[in-house]
Order: structure tokens, then sequence, then C-alpha cells
């Protein structure tokens, strides 16, 4: 403790010493946010990879995903062959006005129809907007940034290590998305 | 003085008094933003939100106009208006130039002191009229604290006054001398302490602490007569600005450019002094009530003493 | 230093009535719901109880209805301020109860973010109390600095606040490439500018006056009370988790020698719990420091365990207790061999440190109730659960 007031001054040091350096405002809807590709801000459906197993809406803590859908059967392929049933998805629904971000949905689906996406401006005036219907959550999947890749430190990931094993044998036929049916 | 002239004077003092307040603010708006590291307002208007108050004008004007159930009605609603107009009355004795006065008395300081005390009264009409707990706490601490500052506050003026033998506003400026500044320092800085407590301004807003009890007195108030007392916060820091100018710092006077531009400095003097308060706000915590009271026992009055003793003695000796 | 002197008019003193003060549930000191019931004469506290659960959410009903997986979500939520402490602590108690290890990548790297975690928390209320004492600068400042950890916590996890980067037997992925660094710039930065806020109030006279000597927490209180953290340690208790029954990498970091060191004060008084709270956000940088050194270091490996498709505890129970950056935060995880656990029991720090305001505030003014209000660093969430 020095000359009483000291403290005093210092304080008005600290905030004159403040004001005469660049302030670190991001003008928000002039200047978009730099969000890194794990930002958990929407979630994107890629519906030609949905099976309609339920999984995500099962697995979702407080159940905000809808799902409909109906089996049609398909005629057998080849003379004699059995006829094959598939479900078809009717509706694909997320309620983002009961979702707690928690991702556990994408991490469960096992067939990676599910994505985030940091897209977060889709704010609306009725709650009832914020259902996000199959088309809507489709959208949001050209918004999907490619995950970052990995400290060096880190064990391989498994789309990698699943895709390096693709190349050593036969690839698998009829997947899509490249990185579908890894696990 | 003609019936026009007054006139022109009254308009021109009505001007200041609506304009200066807004000026401070939007002072206070961008220099505590850019103190904390932010920009401020930046769409209002323009150019760096140059429009915020007269935006919030405009929103205070469409609110609803509340009147609590059990609020004294006539107190409630006359309280603004009292919180507002002495400073009107006290910046029309300002001397802001060489004979440039909207009014001159020749007991001027008086006459301000007396006036700028008048103020309190509608913070504690509000506080009491609003039938709120917090609301009267805020008006109590606000009395209370009238007790402490005001006489460090008339002390230190008198300092002035008797250095310049004259109780009028312009004759002390026409007496000022730079070398007052150091000889009157003290009593300038009891001035500014005492003033700022005066105002409720930080670190002396306890009647307005909104971490302690929400915002005081003017709890209960919205709309137009919430920015009324809002004005007379701005408004009171421009007359607390004027009178340490007119005071202190020598008002018009300086160095180069007197002649007819001494209102210019009158101004700048006055927006530096607003810089200083808004500085304050932004950089210090606010006190407790006791511990306002034990600086100016302990602290302010003593010191005031001793500058009037000084000047005094200075007087006698010169 | 009180003197009172009261003053009587004619024959004996006024008539004086006490008056019944409700601070809360909306108060801009309480931060959220918390409601104290105050009895006043004058500005004097006379008696005062805090009055808690407008924010219930039976989390741990919730709970028992909810997949471990699943728990996690919850659990980050009730102290908003220290999500990633908050999930530590289960999937350590579901880690014991199964016998899971996690490996030893994700131990730094759960260490590290849990101590960044902390300085985030911390930052908070370093902001945010002394805008209760009328100081509006600081909460800009430590908000700044929240923002650069911030920017690398969302960088690894994907969230903000509710970082749900924990699973049973590890994190949910690894850091991403380059992370470390920009972490330890974080860090770096961060340390830096810490003296713009300790320039604002450290040596303050008036923060001074506002805090020293006021709402004095005795050891015996502590005791009684149950109240522990920062709080506790202000009044001479020395005591953390972190040192003295250590999990993660603590034990290696609060090692002699180590940049882990326990932070107390003894003089117990809000200006103490204050100090604590700024000292502690520099040992954090300093653990945090070593951590990211230490994870550069670690060899190649997973940073988290295949789990069964179905996640059962045992039957049996377990008490796994942290030190969140609040206090101590415990789950107490009784299973019957299902799913979702039997009970799982919160005690979260909070709860336990508002409880003694009714101890401490009678007696002093209403300006020093949001001194001592605001020094007790609690979250409304965490107190109602």
């Amino acid at each position: 403790m020095g000359l009483p007031g000291r403290g005093l001054a210092g304080g008005l040091a600290t905030t004159f010493r403040t004001m005469t350096r660049r302030s670190i405002t991001q003008q928000y809807p002039d200047v978009s946010p730099d969000l890194p590709p794990r930002t958990r801000g929407v979630i994107a459906l890629l519906e030609e990879n949905c099976t309609v197993c339920m999984l995500c809406a099962r697995e979702c803590p407080d159940w905000c995903i809808y799902i409909d859908s109906h089996k049609e059967t398909l005629p057998a392929t080849t003379e004699g062959g059995r006829e094959r049933t598939r479900n078809v998805l009717d509706r694909f629904a997320i309620d983002f006005s009961l979702c707690m971000y928690c991702g556990i949905c994408i991490e469960a689906c096992p067939f990676d129809a599910l994505f985030w996406s940091p897209e977060f401006e889709y704010a609306e005036l009725d709650i009832r907007e914020l259902v996000h219907e199959r088309d809507r959550l489709a959208l949001w999947m050209d918004t999907v940034p490619p995950p970052p890749p990995l400290d060096p430190g880190a064990e391989e990931a498994k789309e990698i290590a699943a895709a390096r094993k693709a190349v050593a044998a036969p690839a698998p036929t009829g997947d899509r998305h490249g990185e579908g049916a890894a696990r | 003085m003609s019936v026009l002239d007054l006139l022109l004077r009254l308009v021109l003092l009505l001007a200041c008094f609506l304009v200066l307040p807004l000026v401070v603010g939007q002072i206070e708006h961008k220099a505590m933003a850019h103190m904390q590291s932010r920009l401020g307002p930046m769409y209002a208007g323009g150019f760096h939100g140059w429009a915020q108050l007269v935006a919030d004008g405009v929103k205070f004007a469409q609110k609803e106009d509340v009147l609590p159930a059990a609020a004294d009605p006539w107190v409630f609603r006359l309280a603004p208006a009292l919180a507002l107009l002495p400073y009107l009355v006290v910046l029309a004795l300002i001397p802001v130039g060489a004979g440039q006065a909207v009014v001159s008395a020749d007991v001027g300081i008086f006459l301000v002191l007396a006036v700028m005390g008048i103020g309190i009264i509608g913070t504690v009409m509000a506080g009491w009229a609003s039938a709120n707990k917090f609301s009267v706490l805020g008006a109590l601490r606000a009395a209370a604290q009238l007790l402490s500052y005001e006489l460090p506050l008339v002390l230190a003026a008198a300092s002035v006054a008797m250095a310049a033998g004259t109780l009028s506003l312009p004759g002390i400026v026409e007496a000022w001398r730079p070398w007052w500044l150091l000889w009157q320092l003290p009593g300038a800085l009891i001035f500014l302490v005492a003033g700022l407590a005066e105002l409720s301004r930080s670190p002396f807003d306890m009647p307005v602490a909104e971490s302690e009890i929400i915002f005081g007195a003017y709890t209960e108030y919205a709309g137009l007569r919430f920015a009324l007392f809002l004005l007379a916060e701005y408004a009171g820091i421009v007359v607390l600005g004027a009178l340490t100018t007119v005071l202190f710092l020598g008002g018009w006077k300086w160095p180069f450019l007197v002649g007819g531009l001494g209102w210019l400095w009158t101004l700048v003097k006055t927006l530096a002094v607003a810089f200083l308060v808004i500085w304050l706000r932004v950089s210090l915590p606010r006190l407790r009530e006791d511990q306002l009271q034990r600086l100016a026992w302990a602290w302010l009055v003593p010191l005031a003493l001793v500058q009037l003793m000084i000047t005094g003695v200075v007087r006698v000796m010169g | 230093m009180t003197q009172e002197l009261t003053v009587g008019v004619g024959a004996g003193e006024l008539a004086t009535a006490d008056m019944v003060l409700n601070i809360g549930p909306q108060h801009p000191s309480t931060h959220g719901v918390l409601r104290l019931r105050i009895v006043l004469d004058g500005e004097r506290i006379r008696h005062a109880e805090p009055i808690v659960g407008y924010m219930h959410r039976g989390a741990e009903k919730l709970f028992e209805v909810r997949d471990y997986r699943q728990i996690i979500v919850l659990a980050n939520r009730h102290d908003w301020l220290s999500a990633f402490a908050n999930e530590l602590g289960v999937v350590l108690a579901v880690e014991r109860m199964t016998g899971i290890q996690a490996p030893e990548r994700a131990v730094w790297a759960r260490t590290l973010l849990a101590e960044l975690n902390r300085v985030l928390n911390h930052l908070m209320f370093l902001g945010s109390y002394p805008l209760e004492l009328g100081a509006i600068t600081p909460v800009f400042y430590a908000f700044r600095e929240r923002e650069v950890l911030q920017a690398v916590m969302e960088e690894i996890s994907g969230g903000r606040m509710h970082y749900m980067f924990n699973r049973v037997g590890g994190l949910k992925e690894d850091l991403p490439a380059g992370w470390l660094g920009r972490t330890a710039e974080a860090v770096a930065v961060v340390r830096r500018r810490m003296a713009d806020l300790e320039g604002l109030l450290v040596g303050n006279e008036i923060f001074r006056a506002r805090t020293a000597g006021v709402g004095v927490l005795s050891a015996e209180l502590v005791h009684g009370y149950g109240v522990s953290g920062p709080i506790a340690r202000a009044s001479g208790v020395d005591f953390d988790l972190r040192r003295d029954e250590p999990y993660l990498a603590y034990a290696e970091l609060f090692a002699p020698g180590g940049p882990g060191r326990v932070v107390t004060r003894s003089a117990g008084d809000a200006l103490a719990r204050f100090e604590c709270l700024l000292e502690q956000v520099h040992v954090s940088l300093d653990l945090a420091d070593a951590c990211v050194d230490r994870i550069a270091a670690l060899p190649r490996g997973p940073i988290n365990v295949r789990l069964p498709k179905v996640l059962k505890a045992p039957e049996g129970a377990t008490y796994a207790w942290t030190e969140n950056p609040l206090g101590i935060n415990g789950y107490y995880l009784v299973s019957r061999g299902e799913k979702t656990p039997w009970r799982l029991k919160l005690r979260s720090a909070s709860f336990n440190n508002v409880q003694v305001l009714a101890e401490i505030l009678p007696g002093n003014l209403v300006a020093d109730m949001v001194s001592i209000l605001g020094s007790m660093f609690f979250v409304v969430g965490d107190v109602d659960k």
C-alpha cells in the first residue's frame, strides 16, 4: 500500500489504456463469426442414408426427434427369389425447441445420416416453427463442414482406418456416401 | 436587455439544456464502450451510432406511462419535473462568456448552490410516492447523501468566492488567475467529489445502486418520466462541469483564442469535466452509504476548512 | 468498523418497525432465481433466510430414467458454468463401477479441459462480483478473456457452455490438429491480460473498503454447513480434492515440485474469497500449461475405449467426488445392474455454500448483503438442481 488513491489511479489508468486500444467487438450481423467445424449449431439430415432404424429417436435424451415410416414390399429381383420389405421414411423432424444439442443422435446413428452443422441463424418468432421437417433438415446438409484433421498424437480416425482396409480389400459396393458403413 | 434579446437567450438556453445532456450521454456511451473494449452503439443514425440517444428518446416516448396502483399519483407524476428543473435554473445562471449569461445575479453562487439542492427533493418524492420498498430505501439513501455532501460543496465554493471577493459567477471568472489552479486545487477536488455525490454518480451512486436496490427511487418509473430522470442525471453532469469550469477552471479564459470565442472554452472545459465524471464511473466500484458519510465528515469537511483557511491567509497577506 | 449512534427524539427513541424485504427471486444480484427473505431494520439486516427451489428441475429423478450417456447431457447443466467438471463426476463414477480405465491421453486431456473450465468459471465470478459492487468494467474484461478460452473449448468440443465432451472411458473425439498450440496461446493471452482485471480491482481502495472484513465466514461455519471450494479455503480450510484425494492426473500435478498448489487465505471475508478465486485462476493457467506440454509429449494412442453396445453398471454403489470450480461436487451412484442408475444422488457445491448465508447475513447492511452474496460464488442451477 503506497499513497492513498494509488489503487483508484491504477483503475483509471487501466480503463484509459484500454480505450486507446482496438476494441474486440465482432460486429455480428455484418461480420459473421468464424466457427470451428465441430460447432454444434444445427443438425442436418442426409436422407439417403437413413434406414429408419429409430436409434436416434430412442437415444435422444428428451425425445425431440419424430420419425414416421411405412413398410414397402419390394418384388423379388430374381426369379423365385424372396420378396423384401424395407422401411420408407415418411417424416423425419427435429424439434429444436426441445433439443439440448448434445449430439447423441448423431453419435448413435449407425449409417451416418445425421451431421452437425455450425449454422445457427434459425431463430423464429413462433416456437412451433422450430420443428424442422425433413426438407429443412436436408437443406442444412450443404452447410456441414468436413471434420477437422486430428492431432498427430491421435489414433487414426475410424473412417480413415476403415478406408485403408477397404483399399487393401476389394471396395464394397453401393456405398453412396463413401464414409458410410464404416462401422 | 430587450424582450427579444431575452427570448433569444431563453431559446438558446433551452436548446443547450436539451442538447448538451445528450452529447454527454453519447460521450458516455462511446467512451465507456471503448474503455471496456467494446464499440458501443454503431447503427442508429449511421455514423458510429450518433443518433442513439435520439432513438432512445423516441422509444421512451412510445412507452406506457405506468402508475403503480398504490402510488401517490400527484407526487409520483411531479417528481421528475422537480428533479430536472433546478438544473435548468442553474444553467441559466452560468456565464458562458464575458457578459454572456442568460440571467446574471449578483449572488449567483448562492443561488446556484441553493437551487441545486432542490433536485434531491424530486428523488425523495419519487421514492416515497412509488409505494415500493426499494424506492424508499433509495430515497432515504439519497437524503442521507444530501447531508454528507452539501457542506463540503458549499465550503469549497465559499473558498473561491472568498478568493475572488465576490459572489457573482462572472465576477469570479473575471478575478480568476491561472495560479488559482494550484491555490484552489484542494477546493476543486472537494467540489468535484461532493458534486459527484450530489449527482448520485459512481462511485457515489448508492441511491440508484442497481445491484442492491434495483434502481432506487426510480424503480417504478417508465417511459417519459423515467427519461426525465435520466435527462436530469446528465443535465446534472453538464451543470457540475459548467460550475467547476466557472469556479475553478477560469471559465472562458484561456491563453489564446479569447475574444468572442470564450464560450467555446467554457464548453470544452465543461465537456472535459464531464469526461472525467464518465471515466470515474467506468473505473471505480461503488462506496457504501456510511463510507461516504465518513469520507465527507472525516476528510472533505476538514479539508474544505483547511482550504478556506489557506484562501483566507493568502488573501490577507496578498 | 461499525459505529452506531442512536439519536433519541423527545422522551425516547423513535419507534421503528422492521420491514420484510424479498431479495429475489427476480433481483439483479441473485443471478437467477435465488430468493432471500430478509427482515430489515432501516438498512440493517436482522434476519435472513435463503429460499431455494425456484429452478428445481428434478435432475436426480431424470437421471434415473436415462442411460449413462444421456445422463452426461443432464449432468452438465445443473452448474452451467462448470459443465465439464460436472460431466467428469458422472463418468468417473461410472468408470469406477464398471472398471473401465480411460487411456492416458484421455486422462491428461480431461485434466486440461477441467482446468480451462475452472478458469472460465472463475473469470465469470471475477467479472460479476465487482459488478455487484458497482464496478461495471471488470465484467467486460472477464468476458473478453472467457471468449478466448471458449474459442478453444468450442473448437475441441463443439459447445460453448454444455461441452458434452466426456464419455464413459474417455472423451468423445480426439483433439483437432493444432489445437494444443492454440490452447497454449490462449492460456498465454489470458495470463497476460489478467493484469487488466487486476489493475481495476487489486489494491483498489474502494473495492477493499467494500470487501475487507465483510461477511466473515469462520472455519467452524464452513465445517458446520459443508461449505467447500474457494469459499472454504478463503476461511483457512485447507482442503482441495485435487491434492487430498487426487483424480485424473492431479496426483502428478500436485506432487511436490509440480505446478499445482492449493490457494488458501485465513481472513474468511469477501476480500479473501475474491483473492482466492483470483489466485486460483493463475494456478489453473499454470496447470493447463503443464497439461498441454504433457499431452504433446504423450505417445500416439486412443482417447477413449470401445464401449459395449449397452453399457450397464454392475450392481453396487459408489461415490465419486471432484473438486469443481465452486466446490465439492459429488455423485452417489447406486446401480442394480440396469443400463440406467437406480439412484444417482447429486451433491452440488452451491447448495451448501448458499445455506450459510442465513448465518453470515444478519447484522450487515443491505449494501453489504450484495457484497457477501456476490462473494459466495454460487450458480442457482447448482443450488436448485
